[in-house]
């Protein structure tokens, strides 16, 4: 399979004080990381999952990919092409190849325009003529499972599930290569997040997709992802196929997550469950050595002083850390 | 157009500003066809009177036909309301949309733009046109016009930096929406609700503007017709009859009422969220 999207050493950064504050107060570096040193390949037709707590920089490595944030260092490349340096004519032709399923599924939706216009949107944007409107907007609604009466509404008054989905028909619209989907379950009650997954894995499979899905709930990652990447304060901590994290994690934040996980018989899944304690730590301030180190149980004084190295186990399970779990 | 038809008289306040605004639009059209005498004809003998068959609302102090008057007057209440307002409104909704979604520095140098302007005070600006090119109906415009640029632009920037910041603006620029796809069909309908309500209420501070300008003499010359030159007639006619004063109030009341009940009801036909029925 070859690469579809492919991350080397991205950084992206915000600004915490403006140049003139900086200067004045003689800040050198007025910047906070939200994501830093990330490499990552999507190849055609994976699903990709990033998992990670809130504020870990999932969101921002997304937007970073869509283009709507600036990358401050590294590279990234789709197909081939550079994202970062794109001018604005090739960055419509990316956009046209890429697509976002947007956590706020309702806020993402634009409340004067019908359904119908919504997803159909797409084709006016890109100046694709040859289509007939009415009947794409029926096709792309039959393909997510909603009725095509629905056409007429509007935003506020669809159900979470239904705007989903509605955000879903928009996504597939164009038939991008890559959609994002930042937690394409947010808000959703079990059963209709099970349903959305289920409409995401049929797609893939259906139109031949990648999916980038963002989230933070494992159960998701377990039920639809290929491979799978853990974040940690704007770092991979951990990547590889997702059985072998769900089987065999070796970074003890991955071994962590999977501990706090809710599953039906928690003894029987999963020996030596540990618990973190603390808070992240603030992006203002991050720790010496590995970054992990304030509240990892196995962590000693060689980790808080030393970033630790990466290894690489078989099959691609990538990590950072000096003491890497279940060794053999 | 049907339906809006069919959503405007589901509203019956909406229904009767239409009808309001109808009324005084067709009257002082056709105000030449309506109009019982001529509005600028002397008739010392009939001064001052009240209401008859003859003189609907009465004379004023030079026995000139006051409902003709109010007719005429209509007039340039509208065309002074409905230019001020309408470029004022386009300026201010360009200058403030670009003020809420540009660059912070061209922000603050449009809202710079807006304190300065507001920071002269509107007789000193019209006192100041005037002696410049001269007074006239023109210059009332102008003056009215800039100096209420400010109040839309601001209401305009505030909403779009509201509109800005929400996911579904994030969402048509990942789609590859050009800025002016953004601004023109997402941003705009989501910020004219409240923009219609202002210029709707607006009218009549604008018509009333208008005539306290003409009673200083920077607008429109006597013996032209107008509310505001009727009302201030009456002012100084209040001990001898009151009827000058209602005759100007009446239609600067109706006018009032119309365009805000219309304002209103066009506002909740333009969103969704408030529309009576699908």
């Amino acid at each position: 399979m070859s690469k579809l999207l492919s991350i080397k050493n991205l950084r992206v950064r915000f600004r915490t004080k403006s140049p003139l504050q900086a200067m004045l107060q003689k800040i050198d570096d007025p910047y906070i990381d939200a994501v830093r040193q990330v490499s990552l390949d999507i190849k055609q037709g994976e699903t990709f999952t990033l998992v990670g707590e809130s504020g870990s920089g999932k969101s921002t490595l997304a937007l970073a990919v869509a283009g709507l944030l600036n990358a401050a260092e590294g590279q990234i490349k789709f197909m081939n092409e550079d994202v970062t340096s794109m001018t604005s004519s090739q960055i419509m032709a990316y956009r046209k190849k890429i697509s976002f399923i947007w956590q706020n599924s309702i806020g993402s939706l634009s409340p004067r325009m019908s359904v119908g216009s919504l997803i159909t949107e797409g084709y006016k944007i890109h100046n694709l003529k040859d289509r007939d409107l009415k009947m794409e907007a029926d096709r792309l609604l039959k393909l997510v499972g909603l009725p095509t009466n629905i056409k007429e509404r509007y935003a506020h008054e669809l159900s979470g599930g239904q705007a989903r989905r509605v955000g879903v028909a928009r996504a597939i619209a164009l038939d991008p290569k890559l959609i994002i989907a930042d937690e394409p379950t947010a808000g959703l009650d079990v059963s209709v997040q099970g349903e959305i997954l289920n409409l995401l894995n049929k797609l893939k499979d259906d139109l031949g997709v990648s999916l980038f899905v963002i989230t933070h709930n494992l159960n998701i990652v377990r039920h639809i992802s290929d491979r799978t990447a853990v974040m940690y304060l704007g770092r991979f901590v951990e990547q590889g196929q997702t059985d072998d994290i769900f089987a065999k994690p070796r970074h003890p934040y991955t071994l962590a997550l999977l501990s706090a996980n809710l599953t039906p018989y928690p003894e029987a899944s999963l020996k030596n469950r540990i618990e973190l304690k603390g808070e992240v730590p603030s992006l203002m301030n991050r720790p010496n050595g590995c970054e992990f180190h304030t509240r990892c149980p196995f962590s000693s004084k060689h980790c808080d002083n030393e970033f630790p190295p990466i290894h690489t186990f078989d099959r691609e399970q990538i990590l950072t850390c000096h003491y890497p779990l279940n060794k053999n | 157009m049907k339906v809006a038809i069919k959503r405007i008289s589901s509203d019956p306040l909406g229904l009767l500003g239409l009808c309001l605004v109808t009324l005084i639009v067709v009257s002082a059209l056709g105000a030449t066809i309506f109009a019982p005498y001529d509005p600028i004809q002397l008739n010392i003998m009939d001064r001052l009177q009240g209401p008859s068959a003859n003189h609907l609302l009465g004379t004023d102090q030079l026995g000139r036909d006051l409902f003709s008057r109010v007719l005429f007057g209509g007039q340039v209440a509208l065309k002074v309301a409905f230019l001020t307002i309408g470029s004022a409104l386009i300026i201010g909704v360009v200058l403030g949309m670009i003020a809420g979604y540009g660059p912070t520095w061209l922000d603050n140098s449009i809202m710079i733009l807006f304190d300065t302007i507001r920071s002269v005070p509107t007789i000193m600006l019209a006192l100041a046109a005037v002696a410049m090119v001269g007074p006239s109906i023109t210059t009332v415009i102008f003056v009215i016009a800039v100096s209420s640029i400010p109040n839309y632009g601001r209401v305009v920037r505030t909403q779009t930096l509201t509109i800005k910041s929400k996911d579904f603006v994030k969402a048509e620029m990942l789609m590859g929406a050009s800025l002016l796809r953004i601004l023109s069909i997402h941003v705009l309908p989501n910020i004219l609700g409240p923009i219609l309500i202002l210029a709707s209420m607006d009218i009549p501070t604008v018509i009333a503007l208008e005539a306290g300008l003409s009673f200083l003499g920077m607008g429109v010359k006597p013996p032209t017709p107008s509310w505001g030159s009727i009302l201030n007639d009456g002012f100084s006619l209040i001990r001898n009859t009151p009827w000058p004063i209602i005759a100007g109030s009446i239609p600067l009341v109706l006018a009032t009422l119309g365009f805000t009940f219309l304002g209103e009801s066009l506002r909740d036909l333009l969103d969704p969220k408030l529309r009576k029925f699908l």
